[in-house]
């Protein structure tokens, strides 16, 4: 082939977001919270259980958002993450009789690692082959769960059944003396994901704002002006894949046991795929969207089917088009539109 | 005085009336736990209608047609199904959550005909928990009949693994020095039908297999895992597979011009949507066995179950494919429910509705072959048991021997 | 030693049918410059109307011709509606509009031509090539097929002004506009073209994976690895790199003891990553430098 080499000024895959415009402000940030703590006591467990698996997918959202919109790298392999954290989880707490709050730390610790020992051999690769690498490892990842050597420990095809966790006794006797009923392990469980939540969002938040948050963003930018500038790149961007990791980690780990059960089909790259799509409606760079990209995820499919069975699929993939069409941005722009009609309000 | 006295007689009459009328009344008392009322029956399923298993989606359009059907004819002691089907795209966790949505919101009376060991196996602890009876779940994966730990769960269609014990009865039978080659589907299914095979076999399994090859459900064609089992010089080859690669694996065998005593599974046994695809002079000869007639099968044309099964197809579902297997197996599935609600009667609560389907009596579904029948009971969990060896000649599948029954151990 | 012929012959026989589809993929990649993750579904689409044509008694060629036409006409009416409008939002809204259309076309045609499998025919035949049993009459065919496009393509980009007009605005788009190309209606073109190499590609694949819905799910991850192997730029390292992998898998599968026979796609993935840490750029591919 011929050896002129093609020169090139690629615009950025993933647009500069200033970091603060990355979370919401304080009165916005209260007001979410509130409505997080408060809504739970009105409604069925059955909805509960819901809130909490928007909380876990908005979690793993938010950990693409850090990776994607932080660092600019891109990848389709998280689903591989949170099974990772989810296995680990559930082997501690069914093989190990490990508590199930401290199986969390670990998976959390364990996918650090995993996604750090990513991030180094996917430092030489960017934009489609970066997507491709991390495509590999999310199909590879419930093949490797099948595996036949890991069987006793996994389950093998059949998965492990994960024990729901009660009620701590002294939380469920306090709220046994308000409501005058016992705490159903679906309410406890929602509020022990909501402190985990916030937990790691004002820890990313505080991440991202930091020199380690510059530097990230920094890379994501421009990667030559950044190293021209003394980041270590390389070290910037593994960490960045270790971080995103951990945290997908904690929410697979957290899925685990709501769902009561972990198999290798529920780790398929349809759930990489679903994380993405929640990043991009939720907006990308902007953390307080992958609440907004995890409802989209949870309940759109479900609108979709209500609308019509025999193309449920079709009708999720207009409803993302229209989506796309009207907020290319995502939430994010929704948010800009609207502070910008309260700025105007108020003036008038 | 004599105004008081009446009015005492009166009272004690009254008394007497009502409680004739509630003793009377008991006899004939109507029980419901919630999802069922005097004029409606609701049952809650789950389905992949998107997503990698949609192939499936069909089973639940065909039993949504049934039960239609059965309103038209004025429902099941006056009372109307209401189907509830949700899609969970063959994801557990998805499956979870529909199944909390039917029992908590929707308020089913009971989970019927859910899809997929995954999605089962998801739920299982969810629905014995809750006392939701989870019946007849479409898979054959064998830990769905385990009365003692899960008596809320059954079964259907007969366990892969007896499927695999009666093929390893007929090998050992007709041609006990084989030498045996092996394909299965990376999942539950072929890893249940290898055990069952196995197991079957019993001592004689280590050194009658001479080669294993699995295949993932992602791979576009499965050629070349054939040209490694013809390498190994086997003279029996089993083909544990799904329609697609069934069919696949019926072209291939035949073009590279081998010729082992071929084993089919019964997924992908189907003459319309796998033989015919692949050729029918490409199947001659080949072995698999059946509990359920097939649609597509000129042999049951004139058979009287079948003749309702086809006009049921031509009035409620006519755009559905009578050579897929599915819409047969919705159809029996769907079947078998109606027949325990009848038995059920006036007593709708879960636990009769449960003790109704470990119950049945050579219950004959009209899609299921002659001689099968359903049988259930408190340590029964397994309805459809029985099969039938069947080889592949023309255009039909030829039955031979007796109904075998497959029976795995508790 | 015929173990290890076999496999290779075996791994050429399904590369053919990753290099055809590689091809398709380089094609929307010279276009519009990323990947199209509803080309395989376009492609099963096509196929899908190529059936149906035959199944109203269209002889072969003429289906064939049909489709290519439609599919031509279909690509461009995707890239008009569709994508046109997502031209100035960012590349992962746009990569989210690609599963959107994935989600659209599967399921359409899950509910028109349902999920049974589709027994779809081949003009070369299935007998045995050459007196090999391992690659039929067909696998030759598609080989040749593909190795047509691949000279036509060659030629298209190389020596035709449309085709140098195709790239310059995949690449450049500011630099091609200020040269007077119409770089709105050459990713069109692009989309147009892309999708009628599909159609081949579809065509030529059904007759041995069988024709259903799903049936390019797997085959498109395969048609991206080796595009991306033999490099996103190149036609001829596309289809090198759909051989290779065919090859790469089946060795994988036959030689690694325990593990290979389950891992064969982790396996070969795998190797195709440690051949882009060496080569970002893919093994034919042209390296790409950046101006800052």
């Amino acid at each position: 082939m011929s050896t002129v080499q093609e020169v090139v000024t690629e615009a950025p895959a993933i647009e500069a977001v200033p970091k603060k415009a990355m979370t919401l402000g304080y009165g916005t940030s209260l007001a979410v919270l509130a409505l997080l703590i408060l809504v739970p006591l009105f409604v069925k467990n059955f909805i509960i259980f819901q809130l909490t698996m928007l909380l876990i997918y908005a979690l793993a959202v938010m950990a693409l958002n850090i990776l994607t919109g932080g660092s600019g790298q891109f990848s389709l392999g998280q689903s591989a993450f949170y099974a990772v954290g989810a296995y680990t989880s559930a082997i501690l707490m069914e093989h190990g009789n490990i508590n199930y709050a401290l199986t969390l730390p670990v998976s959390g610790i364990v996918c650090f690692g995993f996604g750090y020992l990513f991030g180094k051999p996917a430092l030489r690769l960017s934009g489609v082959y970066l997507a491709l690498a991390t495509f590999a490892l999310a199909t590879a990842m419930p093949q490797l769960l099948k595996l036949g050597v890991f069987e006793p420990w996994t389950g093998g095809v059949q998965g492990l059944v994960v024990t729901k966790p009660d009620a701590p006794s002294f939380v469920s006797s306090i709220w046994s003396v308000f409501s005058g009923r016992a705490m159903s392990q679906d309410m406890w469980l929602y509020y022990f994901t909501l402190a985990v939540s916030i937990g790691i969002y004002v820890a990313s938040v505080n991440l991202l704002r930091s020199r380690s948050g510059r530097a990230f963003m920094a890379i994501r930018d421009n990667e030559i002006a950044a190293s021209a500038m003394g980041v270590d790149v390389a070290l910037y961007k593994t960490l960045a894949f270790g971080v995103s990791a951990g945290i997908t980690g904690v929410a697979g780990a957290l899925g685990a046991i709501a769902v009561q059960f972990v198999a290798p089909d529920s780790y398929t790259i349809t759930l990489a795929i679903s994380l993405f799509l929640g990043m991009v409606v939720g907006g990308v760079g902007w953390l307080p969207g992958s609440i907004v990209g995890s409802a989209f995820i949870i309940f759109v499919p479900n609108i979709a089917e209500g609308i019509s069975k025999g193309l449920s699929g079709a009708v999720f993939g207009i409803l993302l088009f229209v989506v796309i069409f009207l907020v290319p941005h995502g939430a994010r722009q929704v948010a800009v539109i609207a502070q910008q009609l309260i700025g105007k309000l108020r003036k008038s | 005085m004599l105004s008081r006295q009446k009015l005492r007689i009166a009272a004690f009459s009254t008394a007497v009336i009502a409680f004739a009328a509630t003793s009377g009344g008991a006899l004939a008392q109507k029980k419901y736990d919630t999802g069922a009322t005097d004029t409606e029956i609701k049952l809650g399923n789950i389905m992949p209608y998107s997503g990698p298993a949609s192939a499936y989606g069909v089973i639940g359009k065909i039993e949504d047609a049934y039960f239609k059907m059965i309103n038209e004819q004025g429902g099941i002691n006056g009372r109307k199904i209401n189907f509830i089907s949700y899609d969970d795209s063959y994801s557990p966790p998805k499956a979870v959550e529909q199944a909390r949505k039917l029992v908590e919101s929707d308020e089913v009376l009971l989970l019927f005909g859910p899809l997929g060991t995954p999605s089962n196996s998801a739920i299982q602890k969810y629905a014995n928990s809750k006392k939701v009876p989870q019946l007849f779940v479409a898979t054959g994966a064998t830990k769905f009949g385990d009365y003692k730990d899960f008596p809320w769960t059954m079964g259907w269609q007969p366990p892969y693994q007896s499927e695999g014990r009666i093929y390893a009865k007929y090998l050992l039978k007709e041609k006990p020095d084989a030498k045996v080659a092996i394909m299965y589907q990376n999942d539950d299914f072929g890893k249940d039908l290898l055990k069952g095979l196995k197991d079957g076999l019993g001592d004689k399994a280590a050194s009658m297999i001479v080669a294993e090859e699995s295949y993932e459900v992602s791979e576009p064609t499965i050629d070349s895992h054939i040209v490694k089992l013809k390498s190994s010089g086997a003279d029996v080859y089993f083909s544990m597979t799904t329609p697609k690669f069934s069919a696949q694996s019926i072209k291939k065998v035949a073009e590279i011009g081998w010729k082992p005593m071929y084993f089919q599974s019964n997924v992908g046994a189907s003459v319309g949507s796998v033989l015919q695809p692949a050729g029918f002079e490409n199947a001659q000869g080949i072995l698999s066995a059946a509990y359920a007639k097939d649609g597509a099968d000129s042999q049951w044309d004139n058979d009287e179950g079948m003749k309702k099964f086809y006009a049921f197809l031509a009035k409620y579902a006519p755009e559905a494919n009578k050579a897929d297997g599915s819409v047969v197996f919705g159809y029996g599935q769907a079947q078998t429910m109606v027949q325990v609600l009848k038995q059920a009667g006036d007593d709708l609560t879960r636990e009769n509705v449960m003790k109704q389907a470990a119950s049945l009596k050579d219950f004959t579904p009209d899609t299921l072959l002659p001689g099968v029948k359903i049988n259930t009971s408190a340590t029964d969990f397994y309805p459809v048991e029985q099969l039938q060896m069947m080889r592949f000649k023309d255009q039909k599948w030829e039955l031979f021997g007796p109904v075998i029954s497959g029976d795995v151990g508790g | 030693m015929e173990l290890f012929t076999n496999q290779v012959l075996a791994g050429i026989a399904t590369g053919a049918i990753y290099a055809c589809m590689a091809l398709a993929v380089v094609m929307i990649y010279q276009a519009i410059d990323h990947l199209n993750f509803a080309q395989g579904e376009m492609a099963m689409f096509s196929t899908f109307i190529a059936w149906q044509l035959m199944q109203w008694g269209v002889p072969y060629w003429g289906a064939f011709l049909l489709t290519l036409a439609f599919s031509f006409a279909g690509g461009i009416a995707i890239e008009r509606l569709l994508f046109k409008p997502l031209a100035k939002a960012p590349i992962l809204t746009n990569v989210a509009g690609f599963i959107a259309l994935y989600a659209i076309i599967n399921s359409f045609a899950g509910l028109i031509w349902d999920f049974t499998i589709k027994q779809f025919p081949t003009p070369f035949g299935s007998s045995p090539f050459l007196g090999s049993q391992l690659i039929s009459t067909h696998q030759a065919g598609m080989i040749g097929v593909t190795m047509i496009l691949l000279v036509l393509l060659f030629f298209f980009f190389r020596f035709t002004r449309i085709g140098l007009a195709m790239r310059a605005a995949a690449a450049m788009p500011e630099s091609a506009r200020l040269v007077g190309i119409n770089t709105s209606w050459m990713i069109a073109l692009g989309w147009g073209m892309a999708a009628a190499i599909g159609s081949i590609a579809g065509m030529m694949i059904a007759p041995v994976v069988f024709l259903e819905p799903n049936m390019m799910l797997g085959v498109l991850i395969y048609g991206f690895a080796a595009a991306v192997l033999g490099g996103l730029t190149s036609p001829f390292g596309a289809v090198v790199g759909g051989f290779l992998v065919g090859i790469f898998e089946n060795l994988a599968g036959t030689y690694i003891p325990g593990i290979g026979n389950e891992l064969k796609l982790p396996i070969a993935l795998a190797l195709i990553i440690v051949v882009l840490v060496v080569k970002p750029a893919g093994l034919f591919g042209r390296p790409i430098v950046k101006r800052v």
